[in-house]
């Protein structure tokens, strides 16, 4: 059954867009508690989130002042801001409504519900009291969405294509995270081994929900570069650059199987997740983690757009 | 049959008696409360809200995505009834295709001088580029909606004919559904014959008629002018339940003589193209040059034998309303049979005599534009104001030919329910036919419109009309 490249393209941005807005609203709610536990900083904490989605013009041509209710405000339900988890839900269902033929009904009903409700949830400004639940729901909704497309969908070409998207944005998302917090948290190499403050490193955690797990694996001990590591490197957990990587890896080797035909963007995926795979973390703080990530990021968006490329989505 | 007259109602004969089609159904209500059917009504929106059954207004943003209001007693039709109806609908569409095709061929209908000339020359509906063209297996409307109107116990006209591209079909499919859902324990009491299988007939049509360049099984696909049309739902949810794509203008284009589209491995030729958008936009090089919704060549590709086009090309001159007035010597002409459904008499008003009448009657009557659809450009002389009629007036005496009128007819009643129990309402019904060169397979059904004001007998959904399931019962 052949697979229309533009539909091809729909699942895969329809993936990323939803990833993304889980991403946005796990960021808020970090700093969130950030800000509910760290009051002196909280300007800095806000901005530098909006650092992380990269909408720091948008924000700044809409507000004046960054603080916690029109930071929340920007990201959460700006409709003029395309990063706004609204923007980013609304933007995943019309690539789902566009792919409609390639999506069982139950992923498209989780998504369409999940706009649905966030229409409804957000109609207004938010009240401080009703943030957590919304913001809980946001993700709740996305692991809907996702267990759908477990469940229901064919391990095919279309399979691939959503989750191909699913880890590149989680990958990207990830290493924003690190690059705008944790580089933050390291005024020089020398520091690297130190400990650093529970909030801090807390935040780093939360934003990509792996506080519990790290906790778990160390005993509550923790340092800069065993964060790090566990980011980066761990491909125990699911959110690491180097587990999306192993993905990403896996799904277009699927297609390449599948297609008879070894893509380009395949051996770009390959060197990746062999680099990430190859090494400690203590090579990566010599290279130095900025440049790792910035190149990180180069090589990601490269790959994106080769995939673009080599599965024709666009004419 | 005018509307003075108490209108005709299908589930309540004039002392209150329930008919005979609605029995077992009306003996299920009686056993229901009013309370327990308003949660289902709320409920069955909210189960079309997340299926995401709507149209798109036009005009509007992409938020303002609109339901159809659905109303949840069904509107019934007993399977005598039903046989009759659909002899009738067969018979025409026969007649409608044998039409366009010698209209497209040597014109035998109007030398036998039995329609004017004019009627087909300077039609905008008729394409030149089809002279002389002969679509796979001689089928010219794969897909047909007739519509009837019913006004009386065994009185049903044709309304029109929708020849072209009739939509509304997945309504059909999902109202069934949504009943389903809601009222399962109702369907083990009555029978009533299947919908579900449309997709299925629709798939087995379209490949009933190859191009002479398919090879081996062919390959169909549905083209949607896009998510911003008003029926995308419609054409998305086609393709789905057939199991083809669902492509884009932009997504096509000619590659080695073929109509190919541009998949992930490359571009793999359509052998059979549902289309959803007009003739107009098909093709940029054949006809508007502006439209981005087609495929450039695809005309010459077409008439290569390299893409079977359903609905084929030029079909809308059998759509048109002038010709509509003809249909009973159409299908005289083709048939040899007295024609079985009736037609609403009307008056064309390019005749001058017709015209006059239509004047001096206007408040009586209803006025449509001969090539207008979905309610638009319509006047209903009763229920429109004097500054109405006079505005009308004006138009109709600007450019008679473009006008047809027809008397007020009372259509048929059932009952919707409303927050204060059962109401009548006027209904229409627009039954889908699929034309295969061996046979025609109507579903019994069909997409039951409904005027849900009270006293209008407007049912279009773009005008505040909403639907009902439509059952035809089994034997």
């Amino acid at each position: 059954m052949p697979l229309l490249g533009k539909t091809a393209g729909g699942l895969y941005w329809m993936f990323r867009y939803l990833e993304r807005s889980e991403n946005t609203a796990r960021l808020i709610e970090a700093s969130l508690r950030m800000a509910l536990t760290h009051a002196h900083s909280d300007s800095e904490e806000w901005s530098s989130v909006i650092r992380i989605i990269g909408a720091e013009d948008a924000f700044r041509s809409r507000h004046d002042r960054c603080d916690a209710a029109s930071a929340v405000d920007f990201m959460l339900r700006d409709k003029s801001n395309p990063s706004s988890v609204i923007s980013l839900v609304a933007a995943a269902r019309n690539n789902a409504r566009i792919v409609r033929t390639a999506i069982t009904r139950e992923v498209w009903e989780a998504i369409n519900e999940s706009w649905m409700s966030l229409q409804k949830s957000l109609a207004r400004p938010v009240r401080p009291r009703d943030l957590p639940d919304i913001l809980s729901s946001v993700r709740r909704q996305s692991a809907f969405v996702r267990g759908a497309l477990h469940g229901t969908m064919l391990r095919n070409d279309i399979f691939d294509f959503a989750r191909i998207g699913t880890f590149l944005e989680r990958a990207d998302g990830t290493a924003r995270v690190l690059d705008v917090k944790f580089y933050a948290l390291l005024p020089s190499v020398m520091h690297v081994g130190a400990p650093v403050e529970n909030v801090q490193w807390e935040t780093i955690l939360r934003s990509v929900s792996a506080e519990h797990a790290y906790n778990w694996l160390n005993e509550g001990e923790a340092s800069a570069s065993g964060i790090a590591e566990f980011l980066i490197l761990d491909t125990r957990m699911p959110r690491s650059m180097a587990f999306c990587y192993a993905k990403i890896q896996d799904n277009l080797r699927y297609l390449a199987s599948d297609y008879d035909w070894r893509s380009p963007s395949l051996d770009m995926a390959e060197a990746m997740a062999a680099r990430l795979a190859g090494r400690g973390i203590e090579t990566i703080f010599e290279e130095g983690l900025h440049q790792f990530i910035h190149e990180f990021t180069r090589k990601s968006n490269e790959l994106g757009g080769q995939i673009e490329v080599d599965y024709r989505f666009y004419e | 049959m005018t509307g003075d007259e108490m209108p005709f109602d299908e589930m309540h004969g004039k002392s209150g008696e329930i008919r005979p089609a609605y029995l077992s159904y009306g003996d299920w209500l009686e056993g229901e409360e009013t309370r327990s059917l308003r949660k289902k009504s709320s409920d069955a929106e909210a189960l079309f809200r997340r299926i995401g059954v709507t149209f798109n207004v036009y005009g509007e943003d992409e938020a303002s995505e609109r339901l159809i209001p659905f109303d949840i007693i069904p509107r019934i039709i007993s399977s005598l009834e039903w046989s009759r109806l659909t002899r009738g609908i067969e018979q025409r569409i026969r007649a409608i295709n044998a039409f366009l095709y010698d209209i497209y061929h040597r014109q035998e209908i109007l030398r036998a001088g039995c329609v004017p000339t004019s009627l087909i020359a300077g039609n905008a509906a008729f394409l030149p580029q089809m002279l002389g063209v002969s679509p796979p297996g001689n089928v010219y409307t794969h897909v047909v909606g007739i519509d009837i109107i019913r006004t009386g116990r065994n009185e049903f006209y044709v309304l029109e004919d929708n020849a072209r591209t009739p939509s509304g079909v997945s309504y059909m499919v999902q109202n069934r559904e949504t009943m389903l859902h809601m009222f399962p324990e109702l369907f083990s009491k009555v029978r009533v014959r299947p919908v579900s299988d449309y997709p299925k007939h629709l798939r087995r049509c379209l490949r009933d008629c190859p191009p002479e360049k398919c090879a081996g099984r062919p390959v169909a696909a549905v083209l949607t002018p896009g998510i911003h049309n008003s029926a995308f739902f419609e054409h998305a949810f086609l393709a789905d339940q057939m199991g083809v794509e669902l492509v884009e203008g932009h997504d096509l284009r000619v590659v080695d003589g073929r109509v190919s589209m541009r998949t992930t491995r490359g571009y793999v030729p359509i052998d059979v193209l549902y289309r959803r958008v007009d003739d107009e936009f098909l093709d940029p090089l054949n006809f508007r040059p502006d439209s981005v919704l087609g495929v450039p060549g695809i005309m010459d590709i077409y008439r290569a034998g390299g893409i079977t086009i359903a609905n084929a090309p030029g079909t809308g001159i059998a759509d048109d309303k002038a010709v509509y007035s003809y249909m009973p010597e159409i299908v005289r002409f083709y048939t040899g049979e007295t024609p079985i459904l009736r037609n609403v008499p009307t008056w064309r008003c390019a005749d001058p005599d017709s015209l006059a009448y239509v004047l001096e009657n206007l408040a009586d009557l209803v006025v449509k534009e001969i090539h207008g659809s979905g309610g638009y450009g319509m006047l209903v002389g009763p229920a429109a104001s004097k500054r109405e009629l006079a505005a009308f007036r004006r138009r109709l005496v600007a450019r008679p030919d473009n006008y047809i009128a027809q008397p007020t007819i009372s259509l048929s009643t059932v009952p919707v329910f409303t927050s204060k129990g059962l109401a009548p309402r006027h209904v229409d019904l627009r039954p889908f036919s699929l034309v295969s060169p061996d046979r025609v397979h109507t579903t019994p059904g069909g997409l039951t419109r409904v005027a849900l004001r009270k006293g209008s007998l407007v049912v279009n959904s773009s005008q505040g009309g909403g639907t009902k399931d439509t059952w035809v019962l089994e034997d």
